[in-house]
C-alpha cells in the first residue's frame, strides 16, 4: 500500500509516495538518494542510521517513512553549511577518527547532536552519549578525542548568549 | 513482510473506531522500537498500523501532589528521564527510562510500548510494580483500570482485548519517607537486554524502621511480578545486614527463571539476592540523604 508523505529533509520540502512498509531510512536512501545515511544492521543495534527526526537522534531503521508526516528530518548531508564542513566533521579527519566510515554519518548525527545540548562533557557523557553508535575499525579512543576536541572549539556555557 | 494500511488518528474516539471496525489485525505503534523491526521479520503480520503518537490522550505526561504522576502510553523515554517531576518524585522511574537502549531508542521508546509488548525484562515496568501504578486501558465497551501487575499474561501477552489500548498509567505520589531504586545486571555496559532486574521501595516510620517495602522483579519470571514474601519479611523491622540479606534470599526463591542465551536460572538466582540487596541498600542511602 503507497501513501503521501511530506516532509522537510535537511530544510527541503519533499513529497513522495511511500510504500508504508518502507523504513524513513529507506525513504531516504532509495526513494530520495541521499546514501549518507547507513544501514548496518536494520534492527537498532549499530546507530549507522542515526538521523535527526524533529530534532532529535533517532535510528531511522525502526522508524516507519510515513511516521515522517509533517516531520523535520536532518541526515549527514544537511550538517555541512555551504560546503564548509562541521567542526565536529573536521575533528574526526584530524583526529582520524575513522577508517571505512560506515559507522561515521550516524555518529555524527548523534555526537553533533549531543555536543549541541552538552557545551564541555566529561569523556565519560561522551562515552555514554554514543553508546548506541558501534563502530568496527576505528576504536573508540580516536572518536572520543575528535569529539572531545570539536567541544574544545564550542562556545562555554557562559558565553552563550 | 504482509502489505499493511497505516493510520495515524489524533483523538482517541477516532483510534477506538478503527479498532473496533478493523476486519484483519491491528497493530498499535508507538516508538516502533519493537515493533518495526518485529513486522519487518515477518514476526507480526498486522494487516493495519496504527500509530497512536499523535492522540492527545496518550501524550499527557502531568503530576499533581493529590494524584499522582499521569503518564500517557504514548510519551517517550526522553521525556520522561527528563521530566523534572518524575526525576525528583520518582527517581527509580527516571533512571529505568533512561536505561532502555540508547539516546536514539530513548528518543522514540515509550513506556506504555514498554509495558504493552510484555517482555519478561522489560526495565520500566519494575520500578512502577513498586510504584503501585495503574493501568488505565480504553476499548469498544469502555474503559477499565487495573493494577500493573495483573497487566501481563506471560512474555508477550497482556489482558488487552483487540479493541483495547493503553491510554495512560498512572502513579500515586510516593508515600512519605519512602525511596525507591532499580538496578539491573547486563553483561555489556549500555544497550543490552536485562539478565535480571530488580526494584525495590522502602517507607521508613519514625522509629527508621521498616513500615513496607515493595520489590518487584524483571527477567526472573513469565512476567514482571512483586515478591510478597521478600516485602513481608523486611516489614517492622530494623532495616540491617541481615534483614537485607533475608529479602534477598526470598525473592529469589520466589523468582522462576529460565536458563537461555543470557543466563542460566541458577545464575539468574543469584543475581535477584545480591539485586535485591543492592537496591535495598540504595533506598536506605537515598533516605538518608534525606527522605521526602
Ligand atoms: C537496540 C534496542 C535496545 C533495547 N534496549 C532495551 C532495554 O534496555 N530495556 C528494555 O526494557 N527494552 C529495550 N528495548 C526494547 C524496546 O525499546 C522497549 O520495549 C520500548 O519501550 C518499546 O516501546 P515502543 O514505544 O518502541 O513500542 P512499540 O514498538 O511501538 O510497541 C511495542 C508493542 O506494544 C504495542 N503497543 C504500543 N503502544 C500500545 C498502546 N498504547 N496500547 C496497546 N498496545 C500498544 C505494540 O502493538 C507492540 O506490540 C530495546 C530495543 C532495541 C531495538
Ligand atoms: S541500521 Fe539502524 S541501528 Fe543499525
Ligand atoms: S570506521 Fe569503519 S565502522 Fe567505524
Amino acid at each position: 500500500m503507497k501513501q503521501p508523505l511530506t516532509f522537510t529533509l535537511n530544510g527541503e520540502e519533499r513529497v513522495l509516495y511511500v510504500d508504508t512498509r518502507a523504513t524513513l531510512l529507506e525513504a531516504v536512501r532509495d526513494y530520495l538518494g541521499l546514501t549518507g545515511t547507513k544501514e548496518g544492521c536494520g534492527n537498532g543495534n549499530c546507530g549507522a542510521c542515526t538521523v535527526w527526526l524533529d530534532g532529535e537522534p533517532a535510528y531511522s531503521c525502526l522508524v516507519l517513512a510515513v511516521e515522517a508526516q509533517g516531520a523535520r528530518v536532518m541526515t549527514v548531508e544537511g550538517l555541512a553549511e555551504g560546503g564548509r564542513l562541521d567542526p565536529l566533521q573536521r575533528a574526526l579527519i584530524e583526529e582520524g577518527g575513522l577508517q571505512c566510515g560506515f559507522c561515521t554519518p550516524g555518529l555524527l548525527m548523534m555526537a553533533r547532536s549531543f555536543l549541541d545540548r552538552h557545551r564541555r562533557p566529561t569523556e565519560r557523557e561522551i562515552r555514554g552519549a554514543i553508546a548506541g553508535n558501534l563502530c568496527r575499525c576505528t576504536g573508540y579512543d580516536k572518536i572520543v578525542r575528535a569529539i572531545q576536541r570539536a567541544a574544545r572549539g564550542q562556545t562555554p556555557p557562559q558565553a552563550e548568549g | 513482510m504482509r502489505a499493511f494500511e497505516y493510520r495515524a488518528p489524533t483523538t482517541l474516539s477516532e483510534a477506538l473506531k478503527l479498532l473496533a471496525e478493523a476486519k484483519g489485525e491491528v497493530r498499535p505503534l508507538a516508538g516502533g522500537t519493537d515493533l518495526v523491526p518485529q513486522v519487518r521479520e515477518g514476526r507480526k503480520r498486522p494487516t493495519m498500523v496504527l500509530d497512536v503518537k499523535r492522540i492527545s490522550e496518550l501524550r499527557r505526561l502531568e503530576y499533581d501532589p493529590g494524584m499522582g504522576l499521569r503518564l500517557g502510553a504514548a510519551v517517550s523515554c526522553s521525556v520522561i528521564a527528563s521530566h523534572p517531576q518524575v526525576r525528583r518524585y520518582f527517581p527509580a522511574l527516571a533512571q529505568a527510562c533512561a536505561l532502555v537502549g540508547s539516546i536514539q531508542i530513548q528518543n522514540r521508546a515509550t513506556v506504555g510500548g514498554n509495558i504493552c509488548n510484555a517482555s519478561p525484562s522489560a526495565d520500566t515496568v519494575p520500578p512502577l510494580l513498586c510504584l503501585d501504578a495503574r493501568a488505565f486501558i480504553a476499548g469498544g465497551r469502555g474503559q477499565r483500570e487495573v493494577a500493573l501487575e495483573s497487566f501481563f499474561r506471560g512474555p508477550g501477552r497482556t489482558i488487552l482485548a483487540r479493541d483495547e489500548l493503553l491510554v495512560e498509567v498512572v502513579v500515586p505520589p510516593p508515600p512519605k519517607f519512602s525511596a525507591a531504586s532499580y538496578m539491573r545486571f547486563i553483561p555489556r555496559s549500555e544497550m543490552d537486554i536485562a539478565v535480571a532486574g530488580v526494584a525495590s521501595l522502602v517507607v521508613l516510620d519514625g522509629g527508621r524502621q521498616c513500615q513496607e517495602a515493595r520489590i518487584a522483579l524483571a527477567a526472573v519470571a513469565p512476567q514482571p511480578s512483586r515478591a510478597p514474601e521478600a516485602e513481608a519479611a523486611l516489614q517492622g523491622r530494623p532495616l540491617d545486614a541481615k534483614a537485607l540479606e533475608e529479602a534477598g534470599e526470598l525473592a529469589a526463591k520466589m523468582a522462576k527463571p529460565i536458563t537461555d542465551i543470557r543466563g542460566g536460572a541458577e545464575y539468574r538466582r543469584e543475581l535477584v539476592k545480591v539485586l535485591t540487596r543492592r537496591t535495598l541498600e540504595q533506598c536506605l542511602e537515598a533516605l538518608k540523604r534525606g527522605p521526602r
